[in-house]
């Protein structure tokens, strides 16, 4: 396990550097910073100068090792529209981006595995009737349309929850949080929602189709011919098979749903990353974008670093025993 | 619902047993009125070709027939109580507890993710008042009758440490885990090594006759039939053809179907030029003939063959189906009447040669004249 662990790792810092690499390049080819960032009429020397002092003017491999160095230590330069640095910026808009995914991420699992597990259960009752119709127009509906809608019934017709921001955030260290807070909280649940439909259709889907292969299987016919509960047969035995290959959809689900919050936050103006992200795109604010493409990948690496190992915990055929033998 | 028809005292009875699946093209019948007893602690073997019922006569005693596929008649004895029509919370009490099961394939019966030991110690817990520690001093036990090495390591092990006789071993233990009365093995040693299928086997018959288990060996190894069955059940396309003493079967078999799968079984050190097979294939469920199931590939197959069914009808010391022991005395020795009836034939055939030659003489003559 441990040299599967190591080669991972090794995998996982090449990933990082490709990205770093697409991050850096992002500075040569997006346009010249030093016209965005100085005001029209500047002099040839106050150019030059600017230049030398973001070092622009140092060859090519130079400029990417002090790049990929100073972006491992979390620097990421200094963002040309708010002349901050780009990790401070980050900093503050984290919280309000992964309390929204961790949302997003509960209702996902508490809605999508019970439906996936009842309709695969009942398949032809009526309510995993409904259960598939309802996947099928979550799954179709594009979510800024969801949201909209949303908004449109629950803010606008009913005036029941805010339409956006975060309402009030309480401090904890570096940490703003909306969970302590009414307002905070009655936030959370619009965006929340939109961002987690997707999701509970996805998961859903995957749950029943996985918990009805599993079913099939002769494991699932011999426990029920030794006689065992139908819920130590359903429950015990069948939903942890089913969740093996479900676990790694989740993660690469959890890991796209922190990328793609950016609809969501944009819909609901979302103080996030994803919002940040996006207004850095509209002023070609380059820093930003690059720590947040290499902030998202690092994200993704992770839990994918970490899927991998909750199969080595939950899968016995993976164990030490074996070593590499059988790993992918 | 508790009518006592336990008038043999047999352990395990099924009556005109019939179960259909609905179709859009109607409804298949896949098995056709099946009647068979077993006694307590006898072996049975059923066998027959692929797709004969064989499986499906064990799904449905075990309550375990999945839908479309339903009991459309007769009945399922246990024990002296009627069991076709229990619910199912009652039924799955039996099962395990009275009725064992054993699986064909031991690589799929064990769930991967958990121990051996946990699937042995839930097993034993479902139908026995023992705490967690003496079930597993109970599992423990078991895993040494089926005589794995070293059952205390062995028990925390996964299903994937095992090798396939091990594990086929292991199934074996979690279905005498709390003593069943009656065990129905599904062909147990099929996806096994010649090598091991002898041990797995023999391992079964003396584990049951220790318990006091009765066995349905659902099988189409007529080898292991031999060896290990006290009678025999054979079917065809859902129907039984032919059930009795394993000797009289094997040896002196009354039906032409049961001789002609007899007759396929090549022996050691007899040379043959060719083996012997039953011309034609198994009718598919849709298109079962009318009359006797076996009458296209029957040699000896006579008009009414192809009309009626055959009845069930004493033979000997079994039972047979089939129109040529229709007024025949039921003790009469088949190798017999089968040498009668294939020099009959043979004369018949040659009569019609003799016939077609005369035919052939008179039309040449014609032509000349």
């Amino acid at each position: 396990m441990l040299s599967f662990l190591i080669r991972r790792l090794g995998q996982s810092l090449l990933v990082m550097l490709a990205v770093a690499l697409l991050a850096f390049s992002m500075f040569r080819y997006v346009g010249d910073p030093v016209t965005s960032m100085l005001s029209q009429n500047a002099s040839v020397e106050e150019r030059e100068q600017l230049r030398d002092s973001l070092g622009l003017s140092e060859p090519l491999y130079v400029q990417f090792s002090t790049f990929v160095v100073q972006a491992a230590q979390g620097d990421f330069g200094i963002s040309y529209r708010n002349q901050r640095p780009v990790s401070e910026l980050i900093a503050e808009r984290m919280p309000a981006t992964l309390e929204l995914v961790a949302v997003a991420f509960v209702i996902s699992l508490l809605v999508g595995v019970p439906m996936g597990v009842y309709s695969a259960l009942k398949p032809h009752s009526w309510l995993s009737h409904v259960f598939q119709t309802l996947s099928l127009i979550g799954i179709s509906l594009p979510t800024f349309v969801t949201g909209i809608l949303l908004i449109l019934t629950f803010s606008v017709t009913l005036n029941w929850l805010p339409s956006f921001g975060r309402g009030e955030v309480v401090n904890i260290g570096w940490w703003s949080t909306g969970l302590f807070t009414a307002s905070g909280l009655k936030s959370l649940i619009l965006p929340g929602i939109m961002l987690g439909l997707f999701q509970v259709t996805l998961i859903m889907r995957l749950v029943r189709a996985e918990m009805m292969e599993v079913l099939r299987t002769d494991y699932i016919r011999f426990a029920r011919a030794r006689g065992l509960s139908n819920r130590a047969v359903n429950f015990g035995h069948a939903l942890k098979n089913t969740l093996m290959p479900v676990i790694t959809i989740i993660g690469l689900q959890l890991g796209a749903m922190i990328a793609f919050a950016i609809i969501t936050e944009t819909v609901f103006q979302w103080p996030g990353m994803g919002f940040l992200f996006i207004q850095a795109v509209s002023f070609v604010d380059i820093p930003v974008m690059s720590a947040y493409l290499l902030l998202v990948s690092l994200i993704f690496v992770v839990i994918n670093m970490i899927v991998d190992m909750m199969y080595f915990m939950l899968d016995p055929r993976l164990c030490a025993d074996r070593g590499t033998a059988n790993s992918h | 619902m508790n009518n006592n028809q336990s008038n043999s005292g047999a352990l395990l009875e099924v009556k005109g047993l019939r179960i259909e699946f609905p179709t859009r093209r109607g409804t298949l019948r896949a098995i056709d009125g099946i009647s068979l007893s077993l006694e307590a602690g006898e072996i049975l073997g059923v066998v027959g070709e692929s797709g004969a019922g064989k499986s499906l006569t064990g799904t449905a005693i075990t309550g375990l027939l999945e839908r479309p596929g339903r009991i459309a008649g007769g009945e399922i004895h246990f024990n002296g109580q009627r069991i076709d029509n229990l619910p199912s919370e009652a039924m799955r009490k039996l099962r395990g507890k009275q009725i064992g099961s054993i699986f064909q394939d031991p690589l799929t019966s064990l769930n991967p993710l958990f121990s051996v030991g946990r699937q042995l110690i839930e097993t034993i817990r479902t139908h026995t008042d023992l705490t967690p520690r003496q079930a597993r001093a109970r599992a423990i036990e078991m895993l040494t009758q089926v005589g794995i090495p070293a059952p205390e390591q062995r028990i925390d092990q996964y299903p994937h440490q095992f090798s396939g006789g091990m594990r086929q071993r292991v199934v074996i233990a979690l279905a005498l885990c709390v003593n069943p009365k009656l065990v129905i093995a599904d062909e147990p040693t099929t996806a096994l090594d010649v090598s091991v299928q002898a041990q797995i086997i023999d391992l079964l018959k003396t584990l049951c006759r220790e318990h006091g288990s009765a066995v349905m060996l659902v099988t189409h190894d007529m080898g292991v039939i031999a060896e290990t069955c006290d009678r025999v059940a054979v079917m065809y396309a859902g129907r039984l053809v032919e059930v009795g003493p394993v000797q009289e079967v094997v040896k002196h078999a009354r039906h032409p179907y049961t001789r002609g799968l007899m007759g396929s079984i090549p022996k050691l050190g007899e040379e043959v030029e060719h083996l012997v097979q039953i011309d034609g294939a198994m009718p598919r469920l849709s298109h079962i003939p009318k009359g006797c199931a076996f009458n296209p590939r029957c040699p000896y197959a006579t008009a009414r063959c192809r009309e009626d069914k055959p009845e069930f009808a004493q033979a000997g010391r079994g039972e047979v189906a089939c129109w040529l022991w229709e007024g025949v005395d039921p003790d009469a020795d088949p190798d017999q009447l089968f040498e009668e009836l294939a020099l009959a034939q043979r004369a018949r055939h040659q009569a019609e040669a003799g016939n077609l030659a005369v035919k052939k003489s008179v039309q040449a003559c014609g032509l000349e004249v």
